[in-house]
């Protein structure tokens, strides 16, 4: 069989990432594909032992610009684990409300960069349209309008003031009308079902094998959620919804993240009416020696940080497990089998995020702690089989 | 004055390089086009190809793995060209200073390697503002005239 082999990439208009992709294609059919990352690798788990306990979160919020409000949450709490803090309950809250506040800015941005890969540009100028009061809120609340920099170790930097709570609200309940007529605008479109339902399916069993997280797997029939599963900041003290589709196409997928940005306006909503009056932060000493784990669902799925202490100032070792991580390598079960003008959307409907993927394993011996082989032993070992071969001929 | 600087004055195409960023300058690139700031009114717009674009806006620490790509962008926009490194990775790398897999120079090094004389605008913030980015391409479309 002959295959044509298709790179896209590094630097393509379809996503603002760098990052190459192969398509394998039997004339319109993607029969295999392959994935070349590492344009955006920054060595944040390196730096991090490099910084101080407190400079972390500004580092981590940094992984992705999307998820900021996640990444340093994951981290935090690991961290508080590790030295047995316990946030006071108004930090829960300010935590909890900047989240979702996020989770409704990144599902927007999704929506929107989704319109525009199937060329329906309206639903991208509107889903961007209607994120504007959404960075608004988290801009006057956790004073940027991105890498917000809200949750510290021991509880929040920034306080909410009672007063801003009625601006949140009203904020709020003009969006919900926005976003219903947005969410029918999408759901009830014909040429999109046709565009997108039965397009890029991840079956219940690949979306288990592949260890998909967040949207990903909900789409899937999959309803796992940290926030229900394992509940941090508010989470267990108010009343929402997991949702998920049974599908796993990429209509599933959208239809999952359009409903779960109202279920992220019901969340701030009682958070706003519920917020518990008292201190925002405790004071922390030293952090111990020992090693903790905390995760955070991100709004492409659960993040995962792992933290190790020495005693010292700076975390001796620290570990991130991004969503993406885990998502991308679904678009192998996702895309082989579609055409190749399929492959565009079900790729986006991962909602792939690269800067958070992008990491470099080195293989250390377990013993020595010296590498199993550096470049230099790699061209040892040619030169040895070449000089081997020669004898042997 | 030049009629290719005076060309470029007039409706400068935008092309979007994430050179290792953390993909916040990113979003609020695409804000930029987007219905509050929509700078499409003014006749920027970002295209497909650099073999189109007028202006480079790139983001990110170049890492090792971008910087010979870097290079090839630049070479393969037309010129005269402008490159506008926002925010402050491309600046000076910023938070990541430090990074192993940083290429030997920020932005404007790589690029001043393949050729020295060329335009480098630099917009500060993590991220930049869209304000602050629309501010700095008017800055730097005034002084080039």
């Amino acid at each position: 069989m002959t295959r044509t082999v298709l790179p896209i990439g590094p630097f393509h208009p379809l996503q603002e990432e760098a990052e190459f992709f192969q398509l394998y294609v039997d004339g319109e059919t993607v029969v295999d594909m392959d994935v070349r990352i590492s344009y955006n690798h920054r060595g944040i788990e390196d730096i991090s032992t490099r910084r101080t306990f407190d400079q972390v979160p500004y580092l981590v919020e940094r992984v992705c610009g999307i998820c900021s409000a996640s990444h340093p949450l994951a981290y935090i709490q690991a961290v508080e684990e590790l030295a047995g803090i316990t946030p006071p309950e108004r930090s829960l809250y300010l935590r909890t409300i900047v989240n979702e506040l996020e989770r409704l800015h990144s599902h927007l941005l999704w929506v929107g960069l989704a319109g525009h890969f199937l060329g329906y540009n309206t639903v991208f100028m509107w889903a961007w349209k209607y994120r504007e009061p959404v960075l608004d809120l988290l801009e006057a609340t956790t004073g940027s309008r991105i890498n917000y920099a809200n949750a510290k170790i021991g509880g929040s930097r920034r306080d909410i003031p009672n007063e801003l709570a009625p601006r949140i609200l009203s904020v709020l309940s003009e969006l919900e009308g926005k976003l219903e007529m947005l969410t029918g605008a999408v759901l009830d479109d014909y040429v999109l079902h046709l565009r997108t339902k039965g397009v890029g399916v991840l079956s219940r069993e690949d979306a288990r094998d592949y260890c998909v997280t967040g949207p990903t797997a909900r789409a899937s029939g999959i309803a796992i959620d940290v926030r229900r599963d394992d509940p941090y900041a508010a989470y267990d003290r108010i009343e929402w919804n997991v949702i998920s589709a049974a599908e796993g196409d990429v209509f599933a997928k959208a239809k999952v993240r359009l409903l779960e940005c109202f279920e992220s306006i019901k969340i701030i909503r009682q958070c706003a009416r519920q917020l518990p009056e008292g201190p925002i932060e405790v004071p922390v000493a030293a952090i111990p020696p020992g090693e903790a784990v905390g995760h955070v669902e991100a709004p492409r799925g659960e993040t995962f940080h792992y933290v190790v202490s020495d005693g010292g100032p700076c975390p001796a070792r620290h570990k991130v497990r991004a969503p993406s991580y885990v998502n991308i390598p679904s678009f192998k079960a996702a895309c082989v089998g579609q055409p190749l003008a399929d492959v565009t959307i079900a790729l986006a409907a991962v909602d792939p995020c690269y800067s958070c993927t992008e990491r470099l394993a080195v293989a250390l011996d377990a013993r020595t702690r010296r590498p199993l082989y550096t470049f230099d032993d790699l061209v040892r070992l040619s030169q040895e089989k070449t000089a081997r071969l020669a004898r042997e001929v | 004055m030049n009629w290719r600087i005076w060309a470029l004055q007039k409706s400068p195409w935008v092309y979007h390089v994430n050179a290792g960023a953390c993909n916040n300058c990113d979003i609020e690139v695409l804000e930029l086009l987007t219905p509050r700031f929509d700078v499409e009114r003014f006749g920027i717009t970002l295209v497909g190809s650099p073999r189109h674009a007028d202006a480079l806006l790139v983001s990110g620490i170049c890492t090792r793995q971008i910087a010979p790509r870097l290079q090839d962008l630049y070479a393969q926009t037309p010129k005269p060209c402008v490159v506008f490194c926002i925010g402050t990775c491309a600046c000076a790398r910023g938070i990541f200073h430090d990074s192993y897999h940083a290429a030997a120079g920020p932005v404007d090094e790589v690029i001043r390697a393949v050729d020295p004389a060329a335009t480098i605008l630099y917009i500060p913030g993590c991220p930049p503002k869209p304000e602050a980015m629309i501010l700095g391409v008017v800055k730097a479309l005034r002084a080039l005239a």
